[in-house]
């Protein structure tokens, strides 16, 4: 570990919460529909799109209505990706003439791409077509984080309305999201990264003549639309196979720490957006700490063991820490941060083989995943998931006040702690049981790269991935099977949608409580006993659940390990 | 006959451990086994589920010839301990209220009634059971009173220690708001025509018996949502060991039943699951010793979380009676004067006014009693119409009363004032109002100051002032301040004017005051209230307090109130004291924090357990996890042994706590907080690391695994 590896690390916090609050402010004012320096070139289209499709604008919804539509605007997500990736053959911008794709792998992608995971069992410019890149997945792209977004906007307006049956309307918000939100920072973000090199084009792939005279083709396309919202919606889908590590995906050093910057600046900046919507900026300020806290403390295990490198590799004379699977261009910092960062948040998004990291440095993007993803989180859904564990923090801990336990002025009673811990149930059954089958079926055994304790934490790391819609790998697993596609998929959707629905139905259930004014019997949630419990709530929780799992993998691999066995 | 205990607020631990509740409730844990009655409990129902399934696994392989029979047996047998311990918390908690009702049921003897037909006093003997609602009954001396009832007519006293425990008797009488009479209770003297309100089986003290006996509990809200909350967190370690064999065999290795029964009970939160019942009927059971009987576990809870206290001035806040503080007398008179006059014009008024201004007039100017006899003085008593009352003795009139009733007397020259008519006729018109101004800027100030001004004159000349002035109740300032420290705001209801009742708030330290209220205003202030997302709690007796009592979360009915606001409130305070609402809300938050200490006790457990139970699960095919084993227990048999002998030993030890309650300081929320997380967050983690490590060395000595 060195000084200026921990000042990057130190220089990316502070960016982060620098950007919170104005971006906060900005977001608050879309959502509450108020005039924001864009509007006069936005307002005019916002207002045809509502025009065209038939949206009163005005007109509110009731939670079930509007999860409802946000259901159906993805089956309508679903059905394009699906029949684009089947007929991409027939259709134009094939410049490559990919054919079509087969039927598993294209179901386990449109269930990827809806759910904003983008787990990728395809290599992207080996099997897809630039229209199914841009039409396809890049629309999902911006409307799965969207609905991220609102969703979690939904939710706090339940904390910040009192007495009300109505939550937004899901079609304005999606629409606001999109305008206002995602396309200016995507636009000015994607000419960002074509000034540092990355290719932006409709052409062919190009053909060059190696120094030895062999033939090789150099896959292009537009690259750096893809590559804005795929870090800005936490999407993580990369247009290249090797992800960020690629030159044309990730050149410069530059380009990778505003990568890192883009994929967590939404997600923060929604803390405030929250403390800013039930009236007290402390109160978003105090959710961010949890993150934060959650986050230095992964980066800084992560860090410290990629930095320790092994000791069977230090044995072999290669001293220092472990640059197994790192690009050179990025090394041990700028690679453990940026594993730490789009595992907390559901990006995906690599520049580096998380399987390549040490044992226990593999852990801790495991870990990130399996806490929810709540460290900042998926666009949106790391908020949601967050006030999920708050809800339960504040329920467990809030009766020691000796009062109904109350969270932002509303009371947490019985119907949020159902639907709290139904969501959360989502993650143990999915990834444990998934896990548990994975482990033993021969036909899913089969596509482990590695034995013993690796190999397990394979298995346990994509449905990790695929159930918190993270959707980086542990490379190594062959995930192009039909074993993989299957199962993948529905730990995708279970993972995306068990939770919403019940996130939702909170978010109902507290916009029709009354909100009641704090007195001194209210315990504060703003200040550092706060944050302290909801981080013991949550690693006890979550580790506990996991515990078992991770203690026979990267556990035992980082005790095999430091004892001279490799698997 | 041993009526309801006294208010006692804190049972020491060695009368919680009481033998007579202590030896019945064993057998009863063994009755709570019956799958019907745990089901109520899932978190111990799924324990009983595994427990079960365990004991068939192993008499297979008891007959079969299995390995490790020793072992497994004894994991069975700490099963079965858990779910016991479980039963006997409930047992334990139930045990109390037993013993009262068994009291209560012999005060229901089979009663006869006097029924009534029509106006007459011809009545027919019936028994006490057969007497629907709306009958008529007389009741005479010597009579126990056969249901609930209003009294229609008559008036006696009544002996109602059956359900207070208090044996001095009380007036009941028709109209006002001593109407209620109680099904049980004694009529000592006179007679009462009553109308019957409640049958038999809907009887207060039936009412009173269910509860105690907890024959009747319904889950209250915080408590369904927690048992969600420990139903969820079960289903999360069902998947957590569920899936841990497929592991093992990944991993080469298998794991026997047993010892994934011992991880799942462990792990699942069997602490607050055992006591999470017994801690409510403690509850419950808290309030009835302290003589307050509540009529459903969700209005405890309620109390828990009141945001907004009304409270009556008279008798909560104030001593019921004004009393004389000082004699101010009008220019030219001096106070001995005053207090002299003011004395004698009090020698036969009863009235506890009347009694203050004799002790006043003793305490600071010395002036002995008089006898009314020897001075030859007859009494004025005090009427609506004159508003005043006095002596006339030997030739000169004393009197005293309302300022203006007294200005009027003065100026109009009041026909008892003959015998020393030369001092009136002498006063100028010009010099009478002067008097009058300066008098009324006397009763000015008084009023501003929060007291009531008696004007006093002797032979038609005003002498001066008494002031009477409501006194604040001792240590009840403190009280106030104590409950906003909880973060409870006081309201004080008063029918006094703005300006008294603004002096008497300052004083008492109430946040705020409701004057001259009206049973409509009342009830408007409580819906303003709640309409603010506050819970309101109140007291009263009256017919007319009946709304607002109803419209009230927590409704504390005065057990001397009419029949009315008995039936409105949600509690009913036996004693009639209504300061208790204080402790009622005490109770309430005592209620919640102790479930929600368990709860966090019971979690925090785990992170030990798990150092027990996985290393010494998987070190047959991962030697190197033996470094988890913190603990250093001596084998994997022995440290899954004492994990599950400390998860069971760990509810018989917070028994006590759960029944006598964590204790509630009024800290501040945030204080309070932070201290039971100190005590039970961590010192959750931190103790079954100690336990456990203490079991597996008692475990080792005695060579059990």
């Amino acid at each position: 570990m060195t000084v200026i590896g921990w000042f990057q690390i130190f220089l990316y916090c502070a960016i982060v919460v620098a950007l919170t609050k104005p971006l906060g402010w900005y977001m608050t004012r879309v959502f509450n529909g108020e005039r924001t320096f864009l509007s006069p070139v936005l307002r005019p289209i916002e207002a045809g799109i509502y025009w065209i499709s038939g949206v009163d604008e005005k007109r509110e919804q009731h939670w079930l209505t509007y999860t409802v539509a946000m259901l159906l605007f993805h089956v309508g997500g679903f059905l394009i990706i699906y029949s684009l990736m089947r007929l991409q053959a027939v259709l134009p911008f094939n410049p490559a003439g990919q054919s079509a794709v087969a039927e598993d792998l294209s179901f386990n992608t449109a269930i990827s791409f809806i759910t904003n995971t983008n787990w990728q069992n395809y290599g992207g410019e080996s099997t897809l077509s630039y229209l199914t890149q841009m039409v396809g997945l890049t629309h999902q792209n911006f409307l799965s984080a969207a609905t991220g977004i609102v969703l979690a906007v939904a939710l706090i307006r339940g904390f910040a309305r009192a007495s009300m049956r109505t939550v937004g309307n899901f079609w304005v918000d999606v629409t606001r999201c999109t305008l206002y939100i995602l396309l200016p920072i995507c636009v000015v973000f994607a000419l960002f990264l074509v000034w540092q090199g990355m290719p932006q084009t409709l052409g062919a792939y190009v053909e060059a003549t190696t120094l030895e005279g062999a033939k090789q083709t150099i896959a292009v396309g537009p690259v750096a639309s893809q590559v804005a919202i795929k870090m800005l919606g936490t999407n993580g889908g990369g247009f290249f196979n090797a992800n960020a590590a690629h030159p044309f995906e990730n050149p410069t050093a530059l380009s990778n720490f505003v990568q890192m910057l883009s994929i967590f600046v939404l997600g923060a900046a929604l803390t405030n957006v929250f403390g800013r919507m039930v009236g007290n900026q402390r109160q978003g300020w105090a959710i961010l700490a949890v993150m934060g806290l959650l986050f230095v403390a992964g980066v800084g295990v992560c860090y410290w063991a990629e930095a320790q490198g092994t000791s069977t590799m230090h044995a072999l004379g290669l001293t220092g820490g472990n640059m197994e699977g790192k690009e050179v261009r990025f090394g041990i910092v700028a690679s453990s941060l940026f594993a730490v960062i789009t595992t907390a948040a559901s990006c995906g998004a690599v520049n580096a083989m998380h399987d390549s990291f040490t044992a226990l440095g593999g852990m801790i993007p495991l870990i990130n995943m399996q806490l929810g993803e709540i460290i900042v989180g998926g666009v949106g859904a790391g908020m949601y998931g967050m006030l999920l564990f708050v809800i339960l923090a504040i329920f467990v801990a809030g009766l020691m006040v000796g009062r109904t336990p109350e969270y932002v002025g509303k009371k947490i009673e019985a119907r949020e702690v159902k639907m709290a811990m139904l969501a959360i149930l989502v993650l143990p059954l999915m990834i444990l049981g998934w896990t548990a089958v994975g482990v033993v079926y021969p036909a899913a055994v089969a596509s482990m790269a590695n034995a013993g304790p690796h190999g397990f934490t394979e298995v346990l790391y994509a449905f990790t991935s695929g159930t918190a819609n993270n959707g980086s790998a542990f490379a190594g697993l062959t995930g192009n099977t039909f074993f993989y596609n299957l199962t993948l998929a529905s730990a995708m959707f279970v993972g995306r949608f068990f939770m919403i629905v019940p996130a939702m139905a909170i978010a109902g259930s507290l916009a029709a409580k009354k909100s009641i004014p704090p007195s001194m019997g209210t315990f504060p949630t703003t200040g550092g006993l706060f944050v302290g419990l909801v981080v013991g709530v949550i690693l006890i929780m979550g580790g506990l659940t996991f515990f078992p799992a991770l203690a026979l993998g990267p556990i035992v691999e980082q005790l095999a390990m430091n004892a001279g066995n490799l698997f | 006959m041993e009526p309801v205990h006294k208010p006692n607020k804190r049972m020491p631990v060695s009368a919680m451990l009481d033998p007579r509740i202590v030896v019945p409730a064993i057998g009863a844990a063994f009755t709570k086994l019956d799958p019907r009655s745990m089901i109520k409990n899932p978190v111990m129902f799924v324990v009983e589920i595994v427990a079960a399934l365990t004991t068939v696994i192993f008499v297979r392989d008891l007959l079969t010839g299995g390995e490790n029979l020793a072992f497994t047996f004894q994991i069975i047998l700490w099963l079965w301990f858990t779910v016991l311990f479980a039963n006997l918390a409930e047992a334990v908690a139930e045990g109390r209220g037993k013993a009262q009702a068994e009291t209560l049921r012999k005060t229901r003897t089979e009663s006869q009634a006097k029924l009534l037909s029509g106006a007459s006093r011809d009545f027919k003997l019936v028994s006490g059971t057969s007497l629907k609602v709306g009958d008529l009954v007389l009741v005479e001396a010597g009579d126990t009173i056969p249901s609930d009832g209003e009294v229609i007519e008559g008036v006696a006293s009544v002996n109602e220690a059956a359900i207070t425990g208090e044996s001095a008797p009380v007036i009941r009488e028709s109209g006002g708001d001593r109407s209620a009479v109680t099904g049980g209770t004694q009529v000592l003297s006179d007679w009462i025509r009553v109308r019957i309100t409640a049958a038999q089986g809907s009887t207060f003290i039936d009412r009173m018996i269910k509860l105690v006996e907890g024959a009747e509990r319904q889950k209250t809200p915080n408590e369904i949502a927690l048992n969600i909350l420990l139903a969820g967190l079960t289903i999360i370690f069902v998947f957590a060991t569920v899936t841990i064999p497929s592991y093992a065999a990944y991993a080469g290795g298998s794991i026997s039943v047993i010892v994934l029964v011992a991880l799942f009970v462990t792990l699942i939160p069997t602490t607050i699951g055992a006591l999470l019942s017994a801690i409510g009927i403690a509850g419950m059971d808290r309030l009835v010793r302290f003589n307050v009987l509540a009529m459903s576990g969700r209005a405890v809870e309620a109390a828990g979380d009141v945001d907004t206290l009304l409270l009556d001035k008279t008798g909560t806040i104030t001593l019921g009676n004004r009393q004389a503080t000082a004699f101010r007398p009008v220019r030219g008179v001096t106070e001995q004067e005053l207090a002299d006059a003011a004395q004698l014009a009090s020698l036969a008024d009863e009235t506890p006014e009347g009694r203050s201004i004799v002790v006043l007039a003793k305490e600071k100017y010395g002036i002995r009693g008089r006898d009314m006899a020897e001075l030859g003085a007859t009494f004025i008593p005090f009427t609506a119409q004159t508003r005043m009352s006095g002596v006339d003795a030997g030739g000169s009139s004393v009197r005293k009363g309302a300022v203006d009733a007294m200005l009027n007397y003065v100026g109009g020259g009041a026909p008892t004032a003959v015998a020393s008519g030369n001092v009136a006729r002498a006063m100028q018109p010009a010099a009478l109002s002067e008097l009058g101004r300066e008098i009324q800027a006397i009763a000015d100030d008084v009023s501003k100051s929060g007291g009531t001004p008696l004007a006093v004159a002797r032979d038609g000349k005003l002498l001066g002032i008494v002031q009477l002035k409501d006194i604040v109740k001792g240590g009840i300032r403190e009280r106030f301040a104590e409950l906003r420290r909880m973060g409870i705001r006081t309201i004080m209801i008063t029918g006094d004017n703005p300006m008294t009742a603004a002096a008497i708030a300052a004083e008492a330290g109430v946040d705020d005051f409701l004057a001259q209220a009206t049973p409509e205003d009342k009830l408007k202030l409580i819906r303003d209230e709640q309409a603010k997302g506050k819970l309101v709690a109140m007291c009263g007796d009256g017919t007319n307090d009946a709304p607002a009592l109803a419209q009230a979360d927590v409704g504390v009915a005065m057990n001397t109130g009419t029949q009315a606001a008995r039936e409105a409130g949600n509690m009913v305070d036996l004693d009639s004291n209504p300061t208790k609402l204080i402790e009622v809300v005490e109770i309430g938050k005592q209620l919640l924090m102790t479930r929600g200490a368990l709860t966090t006790f019971s979690i925090a457990n785990d992170v030990a357990k798990y150092f027990a139970i996985i290393p010494a699960m998987f070190l047959a095919f991962y030697p190197q996890l033996s470094v988890l084993n913190v603990m250093n227990l001596s084998s994997p048999q022995s440290a899954i042994l004492s994990a599950i002998i400390f998860n069971a030993l760990i509810i018989i030890g917070l028994i006590p706590l759960a029944l006598k309650g964590v204790a509630y300081r009024a800290v501040g929320a945030g204080a309070l907080l932070r201290r039971n997380l100190l005590i039970y967050g961590l010192g959750g983690i931190v103790i079954p690391f100690i336990g456990i490590k203490a079991i597996d060395l008692v475990v080792t000595a005695l060579h059990l695994a």
